[in-house]
């Protein structure tokens, strides 16, 4: 299931302002990715284009060839719903539906994608749920509304909405960032078991995170405020932490900048 | 944290040596009042210059630079100003419920009188100026069919407009369309009837009635929806814009297609307030009186076909039975009123407890 992700030249805009510039990154299936930066370096801007959620705000557009196992997803005759389908996303912020209850919420993208059979919805709901290590939290209760979780477990409810539509790849833009320690523990072990069966590319702020959870690591950055972010160095998350090839990796790993 | 160490330098706070400081105690600001009232009273009173709202505004008056003075002497002036905001607010709450709490009474105790069955099973044909009897029941059916009607016009059609402008609509287009929506709002509700009456009854309607002009219900229901439609628009507008970014973009990273997600994430989640929203446009066109004259005439019998002849509703029988010359239509007029009032209240309760039954309980 897991699919290889290319990037090539991939150079992305909101509105006149340019916000990333010639990306050219592989990411390998089944592997955990980790895009490290600075804050307006372009990283989760990179991520929202893989998916073809950049052009969801009004005035921003994409560049480049970004490729699926060789199939360009920018390509005119390409749907974009197949794509987020194929491409799933878990945000900063936990997002459930406020007016559906657990059980709907992991459903609504096979309800909301036209499944109605209630064996296959019930057989998706519990596999996702036991997937994102929240099945035994939350089965006693699958009718109570899904905002009534605590943060991190509304975050496992999330990814379990993603899983629940069997992408290929799954996006994390700062899964853990509102999170406590103990959630954030909980979503990196789900990382862990998840890269058995998808591909993730997560963004992340926090370093140790990237070190523990990633096998390989971007690092993206930006000379100065408002020029468009670059890919500085991308390699092994083991040899990105130990011994990194470019200078301005270094300086931000060790603290020195950023 | 540097920029809180910068002002401590310039301007170290004044730390007081102890925690606790000395408080007016509990009796003292009704006691404050009692004292105004008996002060006010005495000056009115003697003086000979007015009455007992004269009494009100002045005790308010010297309650209020009482309560200051008392706070400023005890507790200083912060606590003081505290005190008197305080009171102000809780005065303009009272001022503000006051008329509203004087109608419903007036309502009430005067409606009361005809408030029987006779009244809500007659109409007003051959009921004349010394009958005692007759009632609202064709004005009941008249404003439940026109407001019912221009509900189903409005209704689909303010929740789309409202839908292009929040999630389609860009540039030019949608900016003209929430501008021209604000015009609308302005409208007298004269202008719209009149408008209905030049272009409904006196030119399109008379191609189906042998040439006359045809004065109806469903030509009322026009002009009210005129008066909704900027209202739906407006409030579902802003109830669509308060549903958060991130739940649109959830839906979309799951695959959903734009329609879907607006119809099956965004309008539930925007349900409630667009629900108050219809409501208080309904509340407006059934209390409307002026286009009902202009274009469906009103009239005296039970009329409940709104596509013929003349209807009346319950504010234009209100207005009707108000000007009448019998002894008996003044209690016909508030009656009415009464019913009108109830009938608004309980769709909107009906309709809050609809939009909450989809939602899950906590």
């Amino acid at each position: 299931m897991a699919k290889r992700v290319d990037a090539t030249n991939v150079t992305a805009y909101y509105g006149g302002f340019k916000a990333i510039e010639n990306i050219n990154l592989t990411v390998e299936p089944k592997t955990v990715t980790a895009l490290i930066g600075p804050s307006g370096c372009g990283k989760s801007t990179f991520l929202r284009s893989i998916n073809r959620m950049h052009e969801v705000l009004p005035g921003a557009r994409v560049e480049g060839d970004l490729t699926i196992d060789g199939q360009n997803i920018y390509d005119r005759d390409v749907d974009v719903t197949a794509v987020r389908r194929m491409i799933g996303m878990v945000f900063q912020r936990p997002n459930p539906f406020p007016t559906m209850s657990i059980y709907e919420n992991v459903v609504a993208g096979l309800r909301l994608n036209g499944v109605r059979k209630k064996s296959i919805l019930d057989e998706a709901a519990e596999n996702s749920l036991r997937a994102a290590n929240l099945w035994n939290e939350v089965k006693d209760r699958l009718g109570k509304p899904g905002a009534g979780l605590s943060g991190g477990q509304q975050q496992r409810l999330c990814i379990a909405r993603t899983i629940a539509v069997e992408p290929q790849v799954v996006l994390m833009d700062e899964p853990c960032s509102a999170l406590d320690p103990i959630s954030t523990l909980a979503i990196e072990d789900l990382m862990f078991q998840l890269k058995d069966k998808f591909t993730i590319i997560i963004v992340t702020h926090n370093m140790q995170q990237a070190a523990r959870v990633s096998d390989r690591t971007a690092f993206f950055s930006i000379e100065e405020t408002g020029d468009p972010g670059r890919l500085i160095e991308y390699d092994n998350t083991q040899k990105i932490f130990s011994n990194p090839s470019q200078k301005k990796t270094e300086d931000y790993i060790t603290g020195r900048f950023g | 944290m540097s920029t809180t160490v910068a002002q401590h330098r310039t301007r170290p706070p004044a730390q007081p040596a102890s925690l606790r400081a000395k408080r007016l105690p509990k009796y003292a600001p009704p006691a404050i009042a009692v004292g105004a009232v008996a002060v006010a009273a005495a000056v009115v009173y003697g003086t000979g210059i007015g009455g007992p709202v004269l009494v009100v505004a002045v005790a308010a008056l010297l309650y209020l630079v009482g309560l200051f003075a008392a706070a400023h002497a005890v507790e200083g002036r912060r606590s003081a100003r505290n005190r008197t905001w305080s009171a102000l607010i809780h005065s303009a709450f009272v001022l503000a419920v006051l008329p509203l709490a004087s109608v419903v009474w007036t309502l009430v105790s005067k409606g009361v009188e005809r408030l029987d069955g006779n009244f809500f099973g007659t109409s007003m044909n051959n009921i004349g100026a010394r009958d005692a009897n007759g009632g609202a029941y064709h004005a009941i059916v008249g404003t439940l069919e026109q407001v019912g009607i221009a509900a189903l016009i409005t209704v689909p059609l303010g929740i789309l407009c409202a839908i292009y402008i929040v999630e389609y609509g860009r540039g030019r287009f949608a900016f003209a369309i929430r501008f021209f929506v604000d015009v609308m709002t302005g409208i007298p509700s004269i202008v719209s009837g009149l408008f209905v009456l030049a272009f409904w009854v006196l030119v399109v309607s008379p191609v189906f009635n042998d040439g006359r002009p045809g004065f109806s219900g469903f030509a009322a229901a026009l002009a009210l929806s005129v008066l909704m439609l900027p209202t739906v628009v407006r409030s579902t507008e802003e109830m669509l814009r308060l549903v958060p970014a991130p739940l649109r973009e959830g839906a979309y990273a799951l695959g959903v297609p734009k329609w879907k997600t607006i119809l099956r994430v965004v309008l539930p989640t925007a349900l409630p307030g667009i629900v108050t929203g219809v409501m208080l446009a309904i509340a407006r066109a059934a209390g409307e009186t002026a286009p009902v004259l202009l274009v469906a005439g009103g009239g005296a019998a039970i009329n409940f076909n709104p596509f013929e002849n003349n209807q009346s509703s319950l504010s234009l029988f209100v207005y009707q039975q108000a000007g009448d010359a019998s002894k008996y239509a003044p209690a016909r007029a508030w009656t009415a009123a009464l019913t009108l009032v109830a009938l608004v209240l309980i769709l909107t309760i009906a309709a809050k407890l609809l939009a909450r039954r989809n939602r899950l309980g906590r």
